[in-house]
């Protein structure tokens, strides 16, 4: 089996890594940072943190050098998505196509691309030390279905999340992956975006009156929103807010988003809170306090997006 | 006559009215009182002159006055309104302060007669004795709870006429007061939690995202909570955000900078902020008149979470 990882950053690296630790698994890279790829041809893909490991593997800054694949991993910033996928589409013409990126509308972009797709929600969480090295920050596991509209075979499916699993990424082979899809995206837009507009920790954000009283009604909204797609959350959203909140697990967890904006990077909003407005316009659900809070962010990142 | 804070707006009053009558100035710090004195008022800008004033943070060394103008921003209210207390009974007060309530923490602390105000006039602080005049725009004022004849409110704002300073004067201020407030709420957290000043995005509906839209909806809920208290707005408040940010721009175009919303001033310098007096208020009067809010709601939930941050 021949796996292509669509952007090599902290996520992508776990996969893969962990993928090329199989005999039967050969696993290149697509990135556009050379100095990350140059290291990775030369000693390799370092993981360490949760477990250590080097992964040997081939990556590329150029997308005509990549042999047909089976499967693409696609692991870039939402943002990116469409650009990425659309330079490799040629490597994945007989393949199926996975996302494993925050939020929803990703599996809708690259099916602009590629022919079979894979929906794919992914837990674990790292940062990107230096070229060809990654620090793995939390174990998790990670759900794949079909992306009904443009979808690859059941068999598929099967096939990646064995692989994954074996590498040691435990990965399950959904009918319908949604309900943890919308299960994190819900969680992750309420963390986010109360995160970014606050400058709060998760933890601070769970336990402060105002801010868990404004997470619960933009969790609520999401519900909505699912619930009239017909998708059953495979868990609850504000048990994950709340799991997340212990002190052992992410109190202190600066959310992503918070990152980003302290960084002056574009954030991830289009995907997350954006994506549930979106969702539910279509399904005709009102969401206006996602809808504010996305407007909020772009209006923050306007200074550096403009 | 008497003006208690010097910040940004109570200079403006001071410096202003020291031109036509004797004003003293009640600070907390003693060496702006000093200061003030030693150096005399700055106003550059607008308006260009020196003032000279009386200034003192002793309560006790305060002349006797006519009118006092309680200038200090809303977060510093209640303390200033009762350094107050006991100081010339028989003096006309009036409030200028942000948002809903002032009139009742001055009320708690003394018998004076008040005058409600609502002021857009807006400055710069260069120092404790000088002060940049900005916008030259209006103070509105009227009788709080009628209980005030007209005619003080008039020759209130015949004085701040003389001094040099826009006011006008009206029987109800609450259709202006109201206004003023809804424009504020739909403004100021916005801007705070987006780190802008208040330029064209504010008023942007091309695109699903663009701001003007949250905007818009903070207004709508502001005109439902007036039209259930039975306020009839003086003017529109997306009118007065769409013709501020046409103002902005071209004051932009002509090399200054779109004005800076005190609440995001505040958040700036990490600062308490004026958001329990503004959307506080009217999420306030939104629940005594059973009009949801919840656009309001999350954005005081979201100030007030920035607040806790320091």
């Amino acid at each position: 089996m021949r796996v292509c990882i669509v952007g090599c950053g902290a996520v992508g690296s776990l996969f893969a890594a962990h993928l090329a630790q199989l005999a039967d698994v050969e696993v290149w890279a697509f990135d556009l940072d050379s100095a990350h790829v140059a290291a990775i041809n030369r000693d390799g893909l370092r993981i360490s943190g949760a477990a250590e490991l080097v992964g040997r593997l081939r990556a590329t800054t150029d997308p005509a050098k990549l042999p047909a694949c089976d499967f693409g991993i696609v692991a870039v910033k939402s943002m990116h998505t469409s650009a990425a996928v659309a330079a490799a589409a040629e490597a994945f013409r007989d393949g199926a196509v996975c996302s494993v990126q925050n939020g929803a509308g990703n599996e809708e972009l690259i099916a602009e691309h590629v022919q079979s797709v894979i929906r794919g929600t992914t837990f674990p969480a790292g940062h990107v030390i230096g070229p060809g090295h990654v620090g793995w920050d939390t174990k998790g596991d990670t759900h794949l279905g079909p992306f009904e509209p443009s979808p690859a075979s059941a068999e598929q499916v099967r096939e990646l999340a064995d692989a994954c699993t074996r590498g040691g990424m435990p990965t399950h082979a959904l009918a319908d992956a949604r309900g943890a899809q919308w299960r994190k995206l819900i969680f992750n837009a309420a963390s986010n975006a109360i995160g970014a507009l606050t400058g709060l920790t998760h933890g601070r954000i769970a336990e402060l009156p105002e801010t868990r009283e404004l997470a619960w009604a933009v969790m609520r909204e999401g519900r909505a929103v699912a619930d009239a797609q017909g998708i059953v959350l495979d868990l609850d959203p504000e048990e994950l807010f709340d799991f997340a909140a212990r002190r052992e697990v992410a109190y202190d967890h600066r959310p992503s988003m918070l990152q980003d904006v302290e960084a002056r990077r574009q954030t991830e909003i289009d995907f997350l809170n954006g994506a549930i407005a979106g969702f539910g316009e279509r399904y005709g659900v009102e969401t206006p306090l996602n809808r504010a809070l996305a407007e909020l962010v772009k209006g923050l990142e306007w200074r550096w997006t403009q | 006559m008497c003006v208690v804070g010097a910040g940004v707006i109570g200079s403006l009053y001071a410096a202003h009215l020291a031109r036509i009558c004797e004003v003293s100035v009640l600070v907390r710090r003693t060496e702006h009182a000093l200061a003030l004195e030693a150096e005399g008022l700055r106003v550059s800008g607008k308006h260009e002159f020196l003032a000279s004033v009386q200034a003192t943070a002793d309560p006790a060394r305060l002349p006797d006055f006519d009118l006092g103008i309680v200038a200090t921003k809303a977060t510093d209210l209640e303390a200033a309104a009762a350094r107050l207390a006991g100081r010339s009974p028989g003096a006309t007060v009036m409030t200028i302060q942000n948002g809903l309530g002032a009139e009742e923490i001055v009320r708690a602390h003394g018998p004076w007669p008040l005058i409600s105000a609502v002021t857009f006039m807006s400055g710069v602080r260069h120092g404790d004795t000088h002060v940049e005049y900005e916008l030259d725009t209006e103070t509105w004022m009227g009788p709080y709870a009628s209980e005030l004849p007209f005619e003080r409110v008039d020759e209130a704002r015949a004085l701040l006429e003389r001094g040099g300073l826009r006011a006008r004067a009206f029987a109800d201020l609450r259709p202006a007061q109201w206004s003023k407030l809804i424009f504020n709420a739909a403004v100021n957290p916005v801007a705070a939690l987006t780190d802008l000043p208040h330029v064209g995005q504010f008023a942007e509906l091309a695109r699903s995202s663009d701001l003007g839209h949250l905007v818009g909806g903070l207004v709508e809920e502001g005109k439902r909570v007036a039209a259930a208290a039975g306020v009839e707005l003086h003017e529109d408040p997306w009118e007065m955000n769409v013709h501020a940010v046409r103002r902005g721009q071209t004051a932009a175009a002509e090399g200054a900078y779109a004005h800076v919303p005190s609440m995001l001033e505040d958040v700036r310098s990490r600062r308490p902020t004026e958001i329990e007096f503004i959307t506080g208020a009217l999420v306030r009067e939104a629940g005594r008149h059973g009009v949801p809010v919840p656009l309001h709601t999350a954005l005081l939930q979201l100030v007030k979470a920035r607040e806790s941050g320091w």
